[in-house]
């Protein structure tokens, strides 16, 4: 779906790509820091120790997030000084391409890049022969990774319009729920196996982020029925 | 050859008026790459708006401002107005770019990945005679140091030879010898390309079959590149070539000496378009003075204008053999002749006068394209397609790397539309796409698999 969305909403305007790709590499970066930090923190610790260990991942997966938080702001930071240059050269005076646009695509990138990373590997491992789940762990695990990394590209691009949004419009408690609410999806994925408890609330999430962001994008209940009922 | 000498000598000509005069449209587009195009552009340029300010000046004034007081605010509106049009342009041209560059690193990854020819090592180049098999570390990267020393001189003699040839006007002997390395690289490394595809997935080909096809293939290529062709043609063709000898690169380059090469060839890169004294600038400075497009060639293009004398000098070839790896650098430097694109040209000039001025540069700008050499290409693969075949971490390795060497293609480009001379693509790619690998073969992998175990997400 994420593909989907891609081909039909950014594939038409370069400069749409170009912030896409430009996404992609911001959250490429904030992985790169985080895992940075993260083998650090592993080089520096006993190997043996299993506690240890899971609670460093934890650690790792929780300053990943706020890492990836914080590089959304310097995107965010980058495209408003873009914007302007692009208003500043403009012929009639407005940009081409407005700052909710930027913060869709934005959001695409960012979910795009981390989808990407979280799946390509289990995708190539599951063109081979093998058969899941044989140690005892469950055997749901392609379809359960498939799904939650559809809603984790979804959050993204949810949060990248509900994070502009509040960076626009200086409304830090937007800013704060964003990041808490990365933070509890992340934090949930920590009850897989179980997936009850990590996938059920996750779709929640994204459909309340959903929502949210369609009505900040201007949406309203009318026109989401107009558009149902196609007039 | 003399006939097909005579056509081209006699295109030039006209060929160079009416382009020279279009490339001076803007200056980004055309020279992406080193050297030559980077004078000839900034000349073009100046010619470009001058010719630009007095076609706007009447729309200006129509436009109601007053002559006399607005005259420097309109100077600098018209400049601005470049600028403008430029980096609206511009956007589309990156995605000119991105396009054939990610179709030619799609190309490379997907042959690494299914076609266990390129990743056995099979020998060497006689350009890398350091084996890497020793023992020790130390070692190991010493004679990785010595290869890279041995290709880099390789190349500078070549380019410094090419040069040399410009300079005495022997242009039989060059265009001779690019049309031997691109029939050597359209038949043979199609062959051995073809044949190992087929015995990847088994499927039977019998010889004369095999002739018809890579007798079409590269009969089509060689006209496609050297004379006219379907503009889509050519730039598949163009990409297919890169891709091939991409994939011999990393065959027959040795590991650490491939990665060695890389950044060496950045550097040189970097020097030799930008120094005074650099080879490829020496080159353009050359076609520029003689005002001539420099050689059939090597330059990928994404738009029907052209030629003007962007050469593109790209370091290097290197190949398997000697003979292609002259014809390969050979066809780096040259430049493509789009003589049909002339005919095209003069059939949209003569409606052009009639139209209202801003059309005309308009249509003339739509008409840019931007052109980025082959050389290019066919590093830009090389690292991807290392990073394919040798990561252990696999698609994320190769992902981090593309999207690495995509935005460093941006910014080369943004550069260029600052700067406005030609600017070597390699080194920020290339610095880029090395970072990546690197960090992300060794600090990401291991966190992305431990979260995977343990179906973490991030």
């Amino acid at each position: 779906p994420a593909f989907g969305l891609f081909l039909f909403t950014i594939a038409r305007d370069p400069l749409r790509i170009i912030i896409l790709i430009a996404g992609a590499f911001f959250w490429l970066v904030s992985l790169l820091l985080s895992s940075l930090i993260w083998f650090i923190a592993v080089k520096a610790s006993d190997p043996r120790d299993e506690r240890l260990q899971k609670g460093l991942l934890i650690f790792g997966v929780m300053f990943s997030v706020l890492l990836q938080e914080a590089f959304r702001f310097l995107y965010y930071k980058l495209l408003r000084k873009a914007i302007e240059g692009l208003v500043a050269l403009s012929e009639d005076g407005c940009s081409p391409i407005s700052i909710q646009q930027m913060a869709y695509v934005a959001g695409v990138g960012f979910g795009l890049m981390s989808g990407a990373f979280s799946m390509i590997n289990l995708l190539a491992d599951a063109l081979g022969p093998g058969t899941v789940g044989i140690h005892g762990d469950s055997q749901l695990y392609f379809l359960t990774s498939a799904f939650m990394t559809m809603v984790l590209i979804f959050l993204h691009t949810f949060w990248g319009i509900l994070f502009f949004h509040g960076c626009e419009h200086q409304c830090w408690w937007e800013i704060m729920a964003v990041v808490v609410m990365h933070l509890t999806v992340s934090g949930l994925s920590f009850c897989n196996p179980l997936y009850v408890g990590s996938l059920v609330p996750s779709y929640l999430l994204m459909a309340a982020a959903a929502a949210w962001a369609y009505l900040l994008s201007g949406g309203s209940a009318q026109n989401l029925r107009r558009f149902l009922l196609c007039k | 050859m003399i006939t097909f000498m005579n056509n081209s000598d006699s295109e030039e000509e006209p060929c160079n008026e009416r382009t020279s005069l279009m490339s001076a449209e803007s200056p980004p587009v055309p020279s992406y790459q080193d050297g030559p195009q980077a004078s000839e552009a900034g000349e073009a340029q100046a010619r470009r708006k001058r010719r630009a300010g007095s076609s706007r000046g009447p729309n200006n004034i129509a436009g109601g401002e007053h002559v006399d007081s607005r005259i420097p605010v309109r100077e600098s509106a018209l400049e601005n107005e470049e600028e403008e049009l430029t980096l609206k342009y511009g956007a589309k041209h990156v995605i000119m770019l991105f396009v054939p560059v990610t179709l030619c690193m799609i190309v490379v990854v997907a042959t690494i990945k299914s076609v266990r020819f390129y990743t056995e090592k099979n020998g060497q180049l006689i350009y890398t005679p350091f084996s890497e098999d020793t023992p020790s570390v130390g070692q190991r990267l010493l004679y990785s140091v010595l290869n890279t020393i041995i290709m880099i001189s390789v190349i500078i003699v070549m380019t410094v030879f090419l040069v040399l040839l410009y300079k005495y006007r022997c242009y039989k002997f060059i265009h001779g010898w690019l049309i031997l390395s691109s029939l050597m690289l359209l038949f043979l490394f199609t062959y051995i390309y073809l044949g190992e595809v087929l015995k990847t997935y088994n499927v039977a080909m019998d010889y004369p079959t095999l002739f018809l096809v890579i007798w079409n293939f590269g009969a089509v290529g060689m006209i496609c590149i050297h004379w006219k062709g379907p503009l889509q043609l050519q730039q598949a063709y163009l990409i297919m070539i890169s891709a091939l000898m991409a994939l011999v690169f990393i065959k027959y380059l040795p590991e650490w000496s491939a990665w060695v090469i890389l950044g060496a060839i950045s550097i040189y890169d970097l020097m030799a378009v930008l120094c005074p004294k650099g080879p490829l600038r020496m080159l353009v400075e050359t076609a520029q003075e003689r005002n001539e497009p420099i050689f059939p060639a090597l330059i990928y293009s994404s738009a029907m204008m052209w030629t003007v004398g962007m050469a593109k000098p790209d370091t290097a070839a290197r190949g398997p053999s000697q003979q292609p790896w002259d014809a390969a650098e050979d066809e780096r430097e040259h430049q493509r002749e789009p003589p049909h694109a002339d005919s095209q040209m003069s059939e949209t000039r003569s409606p052009v006068p009639t139209r209202p001025v801003t059309s005309l540069e308009e249509l003339e700008e739509e008409e840019r394209g931007v052109k980025l050499g082959l050389g290019d290409f066919i590093f830009y693969s090389v690292l991807v397609g290392k990073a394919a075949a040798t990561a252990s971490g696999d698609w994320n390795t190769t992902l981090a790397c593309f999207v690495a060497i995509l935005i460093g293609l941006c910014l080369t480009l943004l550069l260029l539309a600052v700067f406005k001379k030609a600017l070597p693509a390699l080194p920020i790619s290339i610095t880029f796409g090395l970072i990546f690998y690197f960090s992300t073969d060794n600090l990401v992998r291991p966190f992305m698999d431990t979260l995977a175990s343990h179906q973490l997400y991030i």
